[in-house]
């Protein structure tokens, strides 16, 4: 069988800690190849080496049986390689065919021919079944097209070899689907495909060959369909994993959350939040489902004091914080892990050490008179580190944008945890974390309830909300339309509600009691 | 080599560059690259009252140099270090003759604060217009930087009687030292550089010790992160602005009490304030690296004056040269880069 990349024992180091040793990966023609591994077990790494923009202490890259050197991108994009990064690179008001030929533009006597570009694109998409308008702006698409715009890109400039890192993360359940049929579309016109995920079905779903890699080391390479998830879990942690976690009844109690008759809008002064009213108690986990889009984020930021209320109001602890500050929200015992952990969850360019003190850094012992004590950030900061499993290169003292995705997701978690606050609300909060690491935040969160601490989730994946919440209520174009507890539902059931049908059975109750 | 090592190496061997680069445009154009910059170094450090001049030329660079270091740590681009500048010069001057009969402790004192606050007051009309109107910092510097300059021309005016500059300042708020100037054979050397190191240690303090400082530089760097964690994004961006204008009006008391001991009517900008762009960004905007930034500067500019006397090397090559070292030490980034290469190249052998 002809491979068409080998990854010969790579090497990459930052500035004395190994992210990749001895990694050997090899990708076969008209395959697609997963790669599997823990938050920060150097996969990103291992591929950014591939596409050009790291270049490896030690080992050997082969494109199709020839020693190559990748010294940058550019080099990789003659390679016929390309690559969908998880943080998209596309200009917000720039067309989808402007974005696309960024950088590579067909050019005539000087003139750039948009009209025959964005024929080519517009045929390109049908090919692959990409449905993508070849002049839409990007910041009027949806996430999931934004992501076949960067598919299209690396197509668009050749690639025969396509790198996808974590590409599933960020898209809702009906969107991944798609995603799947056109990888195999692709597969299907002899491109050769390396993709990153955490989620193991997917795998199991999609690949032919699974290479794994633990702590920067390369484990093995093992054929999808001789194997299992429990397995694969197990060659990437080290240890079982169990997915379904284990939890007793709840005991719910007063109070802490109380919205009445929310109103909402967005941006443009659309109403997003309309009328909803929704209660959380202490010592429950109430997840809220939903499709992405119906109002998700505007109650986040309504209630955390991020977004101005338009009518209804928000209690929490029995007191009124309708359009309160931030701050003055916080301080009636809320936590907040935002979904965006790049905007609004870490300062990128502060170490690790300063970011887990984000929320606190105010008070004693780390703010006296005025006066800093970073001494006691730090000692926090190593607590949480140790607590949370933050992996990363020099501890406490990394800068928060050089760790990997899932790491910075576990430190905001550590930090929002550790506060022990009444009411927590959890906004995707294992996206982009590995099954161990997934299971370890459930257990807290489920922690936090038994605390008797109340805990309000949003996620996209169903098997979370089910898991995990005591309650849930679905949301649907701005409004909770029913409450339902997971031991009397099912995915199915919770399907069709999410996408705007009213249960009949009886004992269902609209709105919140 | 270490990091250490390399952050030590970079200005020095991009300095090399600028001078050899520097030497070959004196030499293209039939001057002696020697004899110049033996001229250079003797306008530098050629006897004491060079050394004396050079000191007071850093003054202040140094000043003016924390005032944009310390908005570009907090997010901002103050382009109006200059108009700042200018009305701390003038507040300084007018509180140094007009008030009387205070005694020194107390009327220097006053004559500094005076010029601090008049350049923070100038930096807070930006501010505000950022933080309330949404108006872009450059945009409302560049403006205010016209503005500060016929104000204080027009107020010079009212102060001189018509005349084009003010009266001296009283001796109880001068800078000037008779003893500092004894040891550098009357340079016009002045107090003013302990102010400025002062100051070297408060942008420090602020910075790196306060809890201010630690939201000033959150809202600086994320200013959605900031707001999630509830800072207040509009009062940060308007005492940071607050802040860095203090610097730089203080950097006009240097001229008002020390240098000059007047303020006179401008026919321009006096390039100080946009210097200080040079300056922050050739110390990476740290406070130290300001002192070394300032120092290049200020060294320069003092030892260029005495290139055309000594070599007889006209003016506008002076400024060639000058401009040359200073391009290549701010591109000293490319030298990094460089170093870099080669270090983890040997050490992958
Ligand atoms: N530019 C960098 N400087 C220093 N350390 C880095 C840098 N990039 C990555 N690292 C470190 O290398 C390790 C591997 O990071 P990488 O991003 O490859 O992990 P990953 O396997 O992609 O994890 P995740 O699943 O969380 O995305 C991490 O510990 C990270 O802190
Ligand atoms: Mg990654």
């Amino acid at each position: 069988m002809e491979y068409v990349i080998e990854m010969l024992g790579i090497r990459k180091e930052f500035g004395g800690f190994v992210a990749n040793n001895n990694i050997t990966l090899q990708l076969k023609k008209g395959e697609i190849h997963a790669l599997l591994g823990e938050n920060g077990a150097g996969k990103s790494t291992l591929m950014n080496v591939l596409f050009g923009l790291y270049q490896p202490e030690a080992g050997e890259i082969k494109v199709r049986g020839k020693s190559v050197k990748i010294t940058d991108p550019n080099v990789a994009n003659d390679l016929g390689i390309g690559m969908v990064h998880q943080h998209f690179m596309l200009v917000e008001n720039f067309t989808v065919t402007e974005n696309i030929i960024l950088g590579a533009e067909p050019t005539k006597g000087g003139i750039v021919n948009i009209k025959k570009a964005a024929n080519e694109i517009q045929a390109l998409s049908e090919k692959y079944g990409l449905d993508v308008d070849a002049n839409a702006k990007i910041q009027d698409i949806s996430v999931g097209m934004q992501q076949r715009v960067e598919i299209l890109k690396t197509l668009y400039r050749g690639a025969e070899i396509l790198i996808f890192d974590e590409p599933t993360a960020s898209l809702t359940p009906q969107e991944i689907t798609e995603l799947i049929q056109i990888m195999k579309r692709l597969i299907q016109e002899g491109k050769s495909i390396i993709i990153i995920t955490h989620k193991l079905k997917e795998i199991m779903d999609v690949s032919d060959r699974v290479t794994i890699i633990r702590k920067g080391e390369g484990i093995g390479t093992v054929v999808t369909a001789e194997t299992n998830t429990d397995q694969l879990a197990e060659m990437m942690v080290g240890r079982q994993v169990t997915f379904k976690t284990e939890k007793g009844p709840a005991n719910p109690t007063e109070e802490v959350l109380n919205v009445q008759d929310l109103v909402v809008l967005d941006y443009r002064g659309v109403e997003r939040i309309k009328k909803l009213n929704l209660t959380v108690r202490k010592g429950e986990i109430v997840g809220i489902a939903g499709i992405d889009g119906n109002g998700q984020t505007e109650l986040i930021e309504a209630i955390t004091g991020l977004r101005k209320i338009k009518s209804g109001k928000v209690l929490m602890n029995g007191q009124d914080v309708t359009n309160k500050k931030p701050r003055q929200i916080t301080e009636t015992g809320l936590g907040h892990i935002p979904s965006d952990r790049h905007k609004h969850g870490l300062v990128l360019d502060f170490t690790i050490g300063h970011n887990i003190a984000l929320q606190t850094y105010y008070q004693e012992p780390f703010s006296k008179m005025s006066i800093m004590n970073y001494k006691e950030v730090s000692k926090k900061a190593k607590q949480i580190i140790e607590e949370f499993d933050v992996r990363s290169g020099h501890g406490e003292a990394s800068l928060a944008r050089s760790l990997s995705g899932g790491n910075q997701q576990k430190a905001i978690i550590g930090r929002e945890i550790d506060r022990n606050p009444d009411l927590l609300i959890a906004a995707l909060p294992t996206r982009g974390l590995d099954v161990g690491a997934i299971e370890f935040i459930h257990k807290r969160l489920i922690e936090q309830r038994d605390k008797g601490k109340a805990v309000l989730l949003i996620s996209f994946e169903l098997d979370e909300v089910m898991n995990v919440s005591d309650r849930i209520a679905v949301i649907h174009d701005g409004e909770i339309l029913d409450i339902v507890e997971p031991k009397e539902t099912n995915e199915q059931e919770l399907g069709l509600l999410m996408a705007g049908e009213k249960r009949k059975s009886a004992g269902a109750v609209k709105g919140d009691e | 080599m270490s990091n250490r090592v390399i952050n030590i190496l970079v200005p020095v061997i991009s300095v090399i560059i600028g001078l050899i680069v520097g030497a070959i445009v004196m030499a293209v154009s039939g001057y002696n690259a020697v004899d110049g910059y033996i001229a250079l170094w003797n306008g530098i450090f050629g006897d004491s009252y060079t050394i004396g001049e050079t000191i007071r030329q850093i003054t202040p660079y140094i000043l003016a140099g924390l005032a944009v270091a310390f908005a570009f740590r907090t997010g901002l681009f103050n382009i109006g270090v200059e108009g700042q500048l200018i009305m701390g010069w003038a507040a300084a001057a007018y509180v140094g003759y007009a008030v009387e009969g205070l005694p020194k402790f107390i009327h220097l004192p006053l004559a500094l604060i005076a010029a601090a606050l008049a350049g923070a007051f100038w930096a807070f009309i930006a501010g505000v217009l950022k933080a309330r109107f949404n108006v872009h910092e450059v945009i409302a510097t560049i403006m205010l930087n016209y503005i500060a300059l016929h104000v204080s021309n027009a107020l010079i005016k009212v102060w001189a009687d018509g005349g084009d500059k003010t009266q001296r300042i009283l001796e109880t708020a001068s800078l000037r030292s008779p003893f500092l100037e004894s040891i550098t054979q009357y340079s016009r050397l002045h107090w003013g550089i302990i102010v400025a190191l002062l100051m070297v240690v408060v942008m420090w303090f602020i910075l790196d010790k306060t809890t201010r400082g630690y939201e000033l530089k959150a809202v600086g760097f994320n200013h959605h992160a900031a707001e999630y964690s509830g800072m207040s994004v509009r009062r940060n961006i308007i005492l940071a602005m607050t802040i860095s204008g203090m610097f730089a009006g203080l950097g006009g008391a240097m001229e008002a009490l020390g240098t000059f001991e007047y303020v006179g009517i401008k026919g321009g900008f006096t390039g100080i304030g946009f210097d200080g762009i040079a300056v922050a960004l050739l110390g990476a905007n740290t406070p130290l690296g300001v002192i070394f930034g300032a120092t290049l500067f200020g060294s320069l500019q003092n030892g260029a004056l005495n290139m055309p006397n000594e070599a007889g090397i006209p003016t506008e090559i002076v400024s060639i040269i000058i401009a040359l070292i200073i391009f290549f030490v701010a591109s000293g980034y490319v030298i990094r880069v460089l170093l870099e290469k080669f270090n983890s190249k040997k050490e992958g052998k």
